[in-house]
C-alpha cells in the first residue's frame, strides 16, 4: 500500500520537479512574444496613427497574436507533451533534434508534409477530405474572439471584439463535434465510426455544462463580452483579489474546476479520450488518416487545448489582469500553464469508461453547475434588490 | 452594409444556402444531406448577422448546428445497415410534394409582397442580447415559461421511454 502510494506521489510530482519542463514553459512563453511585440509597437505608435485607422491597427495586432498561436503553438505543444509524458514515465523524451529535442516537431511536421496522401478506397471521398478542414476551421475560428489585451487608450486588441464573445465561443466549438462525426463516418471503418459516435455523444453532453458555467460567469459580470468580463476582474488585493475564481468562495473555484473538466472533455483529452481510445478503437475517428490530414486533426486538438485554457484564464483567472498591471504576457502564462496542467493530467490519470464518462457529466457536473448558477443568480438577485 | 464586399458575401452565402438546401431535399445520400443541412443552417446564421441580430446568430449556430444536427447525424448513423456507407433515400410522391411546397412558396411570396415591412434603416442596431433578455423575462415571460415547461415534459418523456422497467 505504501509503495503504491509512493508511486502515485512520484507520478504526480514527476513533471513538477523536472527542470526541462520549467524550461519548456519558458519556451512556450516565447510564443507570446509576437502578440506582445505587436502590442508594444501599437502602444508606441498610437499617437501617430490617424483615428480612422486605429481600429485597423487593433485588429492587426489581434491577428498577430492569432498567427503566433496558429503557427507556433501546436509545434511546441506537441514537443512539450512528449517531454511531459517522458518525464512522468521517467524517460527523457525527444533529445536528439536540437537542444533537448526542440526541433523534433519541425522535423515531424516536414515528414508529415511529404507523406503520401491516402484516401481509403471505400471511404466517402467528400466527407473524408472535408472532415480535417472542418476540424481545423472550428478550432481556429474560435480564436477570433480571444482578446490579447487592452491598449492604454482602451482599445481591445482582438481579431473581432464581439459583444456576444462567449456565446460565439460555445457555438463555434460545437462544430468540432461535427468534424469528428464526419471523419468517423467518412472513413467507412468500424473503429472510426465508433470513435466518431462516442465523440459526438461526449461533446454534445459536455456542451451543456460548459454553456451553464459560461452563464455562471455571465450572471456575475452581466455581459457576454470577453474584454468586459476581464475588466470586471481588475483590481483587488495584489491585483488578483478580484479575479472571479476568488469571488464568492468557493462557488467560483468549483465552477472553474468544472469548466476545466468540461474543457478536457470537449477537446477529447485524457481522461476523456474514449473517442480515440487506442486500447479499444485503434485510433478512433482518425484511424484512416495519415500525412497532413492526420496533422490537421492534431493541430485542431492542440488549438482547442489552448483555446479552452485561454477561455478559462480569461473568464476565471483575470485574463491579462494580474499583480503587475495588465499585460498580454500574463494571459499567455495562464493559458499555457493550464495547457501544461492538461498534459500533466493526461499522463497521470487513467481513461474513463464510456458509461463512467456519461455518468460524470449527467449525474455530477451538470447538477453541480446548475446548483452553482442558481446560487450565484440568487445572490446577484438579492444584491440587486429583487 | 452598403459596401460591395458585404453585398458580395451576402450573395455568396445566399447561393450556398440555396444550393445546400436543394441538396438536402433532392440529394439521395442521407449523411451528405445532413451535412448539407449544416451549411444551410450556418448560412442562415450569417443572414442573422446581416440583420444585426447577433445573439440570434450565435444561438442559431449553437442550437441547430451544435445540438440538433449532431443529434440528427447521431440518429442517422445509429439506424440499420450501419456498415454500409450508402444510406439512400428514394423519391416518393413527387407530384403532391411539389404541389404542396409550390403552394407554400406562393403563399410566402404573396405575404412578402402584401405586408408593409416598415423597413428599418437605422444602421447598426447595436448589441441585441440585453434587450432580448429583458423582453424574455419581462413582457414575454409567460411564453418563455411555457416553452421551458414543454421542454421539461419532453425531457421527462424521453427519460421515461428509454428507462428499463423493473421486472421485465
Amino acid at each position: 500500500m505504501i509503495t503504491r502510494f509512493r508511486q502515485v506521489e512520484m507520478r504526480l510530482m514527476g513533471p513538477l520537479t523536472a527542470i526541462p519542463i520549467v524550461l519548456a514553459v519558458a519556451v512556450l512563453g516565447t510564443i507570446a512574444a509576437l502578440p506582445v511585440l505587436a502590442m508594444v509597437i501599437s502602444e508606441l505608435t498610437q499617437d501617430f496613427i490617424p483615428p480612422g485607422l486605429q481600429h485597423l491597427v487593433t485588429v492587426a495586432v489581434g491577428c498577430a497574436g492569432f498567427i503566433g498561436i496558429l503557427a507556433l503553438n501546436p509545434i511546441y505543444a506537441i514537443w512539450l507533451e512528449r517531454k511531459v509524458a517522458a518525464h512522468v514515465q521517467d524517460r527523457l523524451g525527444p533529445m536528439r533534434v536540437g537542444w533537448h529535442g526542440l526541433l523534433q516537431s519541425f522535423a515531424d511536421g516536414i515528414k508529415l508534409l511529404f507523406k503520401e496522401d491516402l484516401v481509403p478506397k471505400n471511404a466517402d471521398p467528400v466527407l473524408f477530405r472535408a472532415a480535417p478542414m472542418l476540424a481545423i476551421v472550428s478550432a481556429f475560428a474560435a480564436f477570433a474572439i480571444v482578446p490579447w489585451g487592452v491598449r492604454s487608450d482602451g482599445a481591445v486588441l482582438a481579431v473581432a471584439d464581439l459583444n456576444i464573445g462567449v456565446l460565439y465561443f460555445v457555438a463555434i466549438t460545437s462544430l468540432g463535434a461535427l468534424s469528428v462525426l464526419m471523419a468517423g463516418w467518412g472513413s467507412n471503418n468500424k473503429y472510426a465510426l465508433y470513435g466518431g459516435m462516442r465523440a459526438a455523444a461526449q461533446m454534445v453532453s459536455y456542451e451543456i455544462p460548459t454553456a451553464i458555467l459560461v452563464l455562471l460567469v455571465v450572471a456575475q459580470v452581466g455581459t457576454l463580452s470577453i474584454p468586459e468580463i476581464v475588466a470586471a476582474q481588475e483590481g483587488g488585493f495584489l491585483g488578483i483579489g478580484d479575479w472571479l475564481i476568488f469571488q464568492m468562495f468557493p462557488l467560483n473555484l468549483i465552477g472553474f474546476v468544472l469548466f476545466f473538466i468540461c474543457g478536457l472533455a470537449e477537446t477529447n483529452r485524457t481522461p476523456f479520450d474514449i473517442p480515440e481510445a487506442e486500447s479499444e478503437l485503434v485510433a478512433g475517428f482518425h484511424t484512416e488518416y495519415s500525412g497532413m490530414r492526420f496533422a490537421f486533426f492534431f493541430l485542431a486538438e492542440y488549438g482547442n487545448m489552448l483555446l479552452v485554457s485561454m477561455l478559462a484564464a480569461l473568464m476565471f483567472l483575470g485574463g491579462w489582469v494580474g499583480p503587475f498591471g495588465s499585460n498580454p504576457l500574463l494571459l499567455f502564462v495562464k493559458g499555457f500553464g493550464l495547457v501544461v496542467v492538461q498534459m500533466w493530467l493526461r499522463w497521470t490519470l487513467p481513461r474513463l469508461r464510456v458509461d463512467q464518462l456519461m455518468a460524470v457529466c449527467w449525474k455530477y457536473v451538470i447538477p453541480i453547475s446548475f446548483f452553482l448558477l442558481l446560487v450565484v443568480a440568487g445572490v446577484r438577485g438579492v444584491g440587486a434588490g429583487w | 452594409m452598403e459596401s460591395m464586399a458585404a453585398q458580395a458575401i451576402f450573395y455568396v452565402v445566399a447561393a450556398l444556402v440555396l444550393a445546400s438546401a436543394l441538396y438536402v431535399v433532392l440529394g439521395s445520400n442521407l449523411v451528405h444531406a445532413a451535412f448539407a443541412l449544416v451549411a444551410a443552417f450556418f448560412g442562415v446564421a450569417v443572414f442573422y448577422v446581416y440583420l444585426g441580430a447577433d445573439f440570434l446568430a450565435g444561438a442559431q449556430v449553437l442550437i441547430y448546428v451544435g445540438g440538433i444536427l449532431t443529434l440528427l447525424l447521431f440518429g442517422v448513423m445509429l439506424t440499420n445497415r450501419i456498415y454500409d456507407l450508402k444510406i439512400r433515400t428514394g423519391k416518393v410522391q413527387v407530384l403532391p410534394g411539389a404541389l404542396a411546397s409550390g403552394l407554400v412558396f406562393a403563399l410566402l411570396i404573396w405575404i412578402i409582397g402584401a405586408v408593409d415591412w416598415g423597413a428599418m434603416d437605422t444602421g447598426d442596431p447595436g448589441p441585441s442580447s440585453e434587450p432580448l433578455g429583458r423582453l424574455l423575462v419581462g413582457d414575454y415571460v409567460l411564453a418563455f415559461e411555457i416553452a421551458s415547461v414543454l421542454l421539461l415534459i419532453a425531457l421527462m418523456g424521453a427519460a421515461m421511454l428509454v428507462r428499463r422497467r423493473s421486472g421485465s
